[in-house]
């Protein structure tokens, strides 16, 4: 209690100067919390992001995942229906699911007649409802200050699409989309650009027979080529409810999404239906390691032939984005640290200096080294407890203040400016960790001159002047 | 400065007619930039308990050095110093230091207080050192201010306090812990005559009545005055003992 006492009395003897250490540890403590707050909401909002678009696991048929990309409808799942089935209604998966939905992949050629004007697409065909809800998956509460739109398609209407804002400039759509800050196509592409080949043509007019589900209320209307599993073209029309902007150009010009029932039918023609994946987004990302085992599980039991893949191993941007945030976070918080270590390393070194005749007094008096050795320690963890703590307060203060001021920003693979955040819900554990770490930076530092004075022989620091 | 308990770990050293120190061919070398300076050159005589003993000598003659031996805070070359009755040359450091806790006090010409604590927690420390539990510690504190003139002055902070009221509160803290041996380098140096005289005054007191050994490192002409034994000392050799 005693030493407790002449610690906290030491640190306030030199107010300045403890002011400044202070100050410094409080700005590092400030700097890590801040970055990594914000760098958590990145981290989040990047898998809220991902999950969102592919739920934490896929299920394919194996070889889908390395070969897949070549032609999608190769590696359709047959009896996709009792695979969603089992998924669902397995007991260790059920509660822990919130979505466990069918896509269709394809790619193929889209082409707009009105203006003579087609462009290579990759697609996705969903469930609109359960696209829906996967979208609105928001377990780290990062999306709540965004708006959630919906995917726009229609359970109720298969003909119905949404394309990237990309490949509607291409394609010619702008004005009848009414989409903003969009060029209208040039007088001599159109002329000489991509004709629409005579074939396409033709078995687009076949399609816009009396077959067609809809007349897609005024909406305009693209006609779909892909080939079908069994290698021949089909044909089918899309009506284009809106475009989405898709943030990376290339997805941004090639982004069709539809009914899955619209895709079956291009991709699979009369033959049976399947679906090239089954989406499976779970309630809570911290259950995906036990879901892939189960999946992996299930499909062994029921000789499935089916892989599982995660959203990280989908998006390969998440992972490399988060580990450079992660190293930009650890580049600046070793940085923070040092100079912590420095300034402690200083201050304590200055102490030891100005005391040597107090550590030879007390020395004499029948303190030990190691006594000596924990007064100096222990102011050390004083000055780092209390900067830390008060970094800690005014980092949340500024946090705040921060999530108050409407601020937007531009995330890599963002279409649009969303709400710069930074994350304090839930910050706790992280908080302490910094809190725990910048201590024991200054406890450490405190160290190196609390061995100097206790190892000063007690006559030399008698006769210290 | 930091506690770190003695209760149990050093035992008391108890003297009676027994000298409190011993010196048997002591030399102490110093190294002072590479050459080898010989403070104290085979010294051997002793002190005997409860007196006032005197180490007189002109500057630069070992006395300083001396009183450190004897207080164990430095050690000697050669040769063996007994001190209460114990071979300190033979104690390691942390042994010393319990040593030194125990049975040994310094009173310092600068007063060396610590500057964060107050005249009573000052002279409360030495028996935070010893382990004494906290309701002695603060009777025997006050008392001990109270003996040295001091019971108001309890709360003040060294810098509140004249040269004569901080050496009082150097010689209480000295004394609470009874120790065998208080050892005072220049005790009245830094004091006008009046204020050393009753230093001096109250030291003698004190001793009377605790039966304390004694000392001093001086050239006070009004303090060797009261000597009950004086050891002359010159280039690190003693030339003259005086009872």
């Amino acid at each position: 209690m005693m030493t407790l006492k002449i610690a906290f009395r030491n640190i306030l003897r030199n107010r300045r100067r403890s002011t400044m250490t202070l100050l410094a540890i409080a700005v590092g403590a400030i700097g890590i919390v801040l970055f990594g707050e914000f760098v958590r909401f990145v981290t989040l909002g990047l898998e809220t992001g991902a999950v969102q678009r592919v739920g934490h696991l896929t299920v394919f048929r194996r070889g889908y995942f390395a070969f897949g990309a070549g032609n999608p409808a190769e590696f359709g799942i047959d009896d996709y229906a009792g695979v969603l089935r089992a998924i669902r209604e397995d007991p260790v998966l059920a509660p822990r699911l919130n979505v466990a939905t069918p896509i269709v992949s394809l790619a193929g050629i889209a082409g707009n007649f009105d203006v003579d004007a087609s462009k290579t697409f990759l697609g996705t065909g969903v469930v609109p409802s359960e696209r829906d809800r996967l979208s609105r998956w928001d377990e780290h509460g990062v999306s709540v200050r965004r708006a959630v739109t919906a995917s726009g398609l229609r359970d109720d209407d298969e003909a119905r699409g949404v394309v990237g804002v990309g490949l509607a400039r291409v394609l010619g759509l702008c004005e009848r989309l009414k989409i903003g800050d969009c060029p209208a196509r040039p007088v001599a592409a159109r002329a000489d650009g991509a004709k629409l080949d005579g074939d396409l043509a033709g078995l687009a007019q076949e399609d816009r027979g009396p077959s067609a589900t809809s007349n897609g209320g005024g909406a305009p209307r693209l006609d779909l080529l892909a080939a079908t599993a069994g290698g021949a073209p089909n044909v089918v029309s899309l009506f284009v409810d809106r475009a989405e902007p898709q943030g990376v150009r290339e997805l941004d010009e090639n982004f069709v999404a539809m009914h899955i029932g619209l895709a079956q039918k291009l991709v699979y023609g009369r033959t049976p239906p399947k679906a090239t994946g089954i989406v499976v987004q779970l309630r809570h990302t911290a259950d995906l390691p036990m879901a892939r085992d189960r999946l992996r599980a299930l499909f062994a039991e029921r000789h499935l032939d089916l892989e599982v893949r995660d959203f990280a191993e989908l998006q390969p941007f998440y992972k490399q984005a988060v580990g450079m945030f992660g190293a930009i976070f650890l580049f600046i918080a070793l940085i923070m640290s040092v100079i912590v270590l420095f300034t402690v390393v200083n201050t304590m070194g200055m102490s030891v200096m100005e005391r040597t005749t107090e550590i030879g007094s007390a020395r004499a008096m029948g303190v030990r080294r190691s006594g000596i050795r924990r007064l100096f320690v222990l102011e050390g963890a004083i000055l780092g407890a209390i900067g830390a703590t008060a970094g800690g307060v005014l980092a949340q203060l500024i946090a705040t203040a921060v999530n108050h001021a409407g601020m937007t920003w531009m995330p890599p693979g963002q279409a649009s400016p969303i709400p710069l955040e930074i994350l304090t819900a839930g910050a706790t554990g992280f908080i302490v960790r910094v809190w725990l770490a910048l201590v024991a930076a200054a406890t450490l530092a405190a160290l190196i001159p609390a061995n100097r004075g206790a190892r000063l022989p007690v006559v030399d620091a008698l006769r210290h002047v | 400065m930091p506690n770190n308990s003695l209760a149990e770990r050093s035992p008391v050293v108890e003297l009676d007619r027994e000298p409190v120190v011993r010196f048997d061919h002591v030399t102490k070398t110093y190294d002072d930039d590479g050459v080898q300076v010989e403070a104290v050159r085979g010294v051997s005589f002793a002190v005997a308990p409860r007196r006032f003993t005197m180490i007189v000598g002109p500057s630069g003659s070992g006395k300083t050095t001396l009183l450190n031996l004897i207080g164990c805070i430095d050690r000697p070359t050669t040769g063996k110093l007994e001190v209460c009755g114990e071979d300190v040359g033979a104690l390691g450091d942390d042994a010393i230091t319990d040593f030194r806790a125990r049975n040994v006090a310094f009173v310092f010409q600068s007063f060396n207080l610590f500057p964060v604590l107050t005249a009573y927690e000052n002279v409360e420390y030495p028996l935070l050192l010893l382990g004494v539990p906290a309701g002695e510690r603060r009777a025997r504190s006050a008392a001990m201010l109270d003996a040295v003139g001091l019971a108001a002055y309890g709360h003040h902070r060294p810098n509140q306090l004249s040269g004569g009221q901080k050496q009082r509160v150097a010689i209480a803290r000295a004394l609470i812990k009874h120790p065998a041996l208080v050892l005072a380098d220049e005790p009245t140096a830094n004091l006008d005559t009046q204020t050393g005289a009753e230093i001096i005054a109250l030291m003698r007191r004190v001793q009377d009545q605790q039966a304390v050994s004694f000392v001093f490192s001086t050239h006070d002409p009004q303090l060797m005055s009261h000597a009950d034994e004086t050891f002359a000392i010159r280039d690190g050799r003693l030339v003259e003992a005086r009872s």
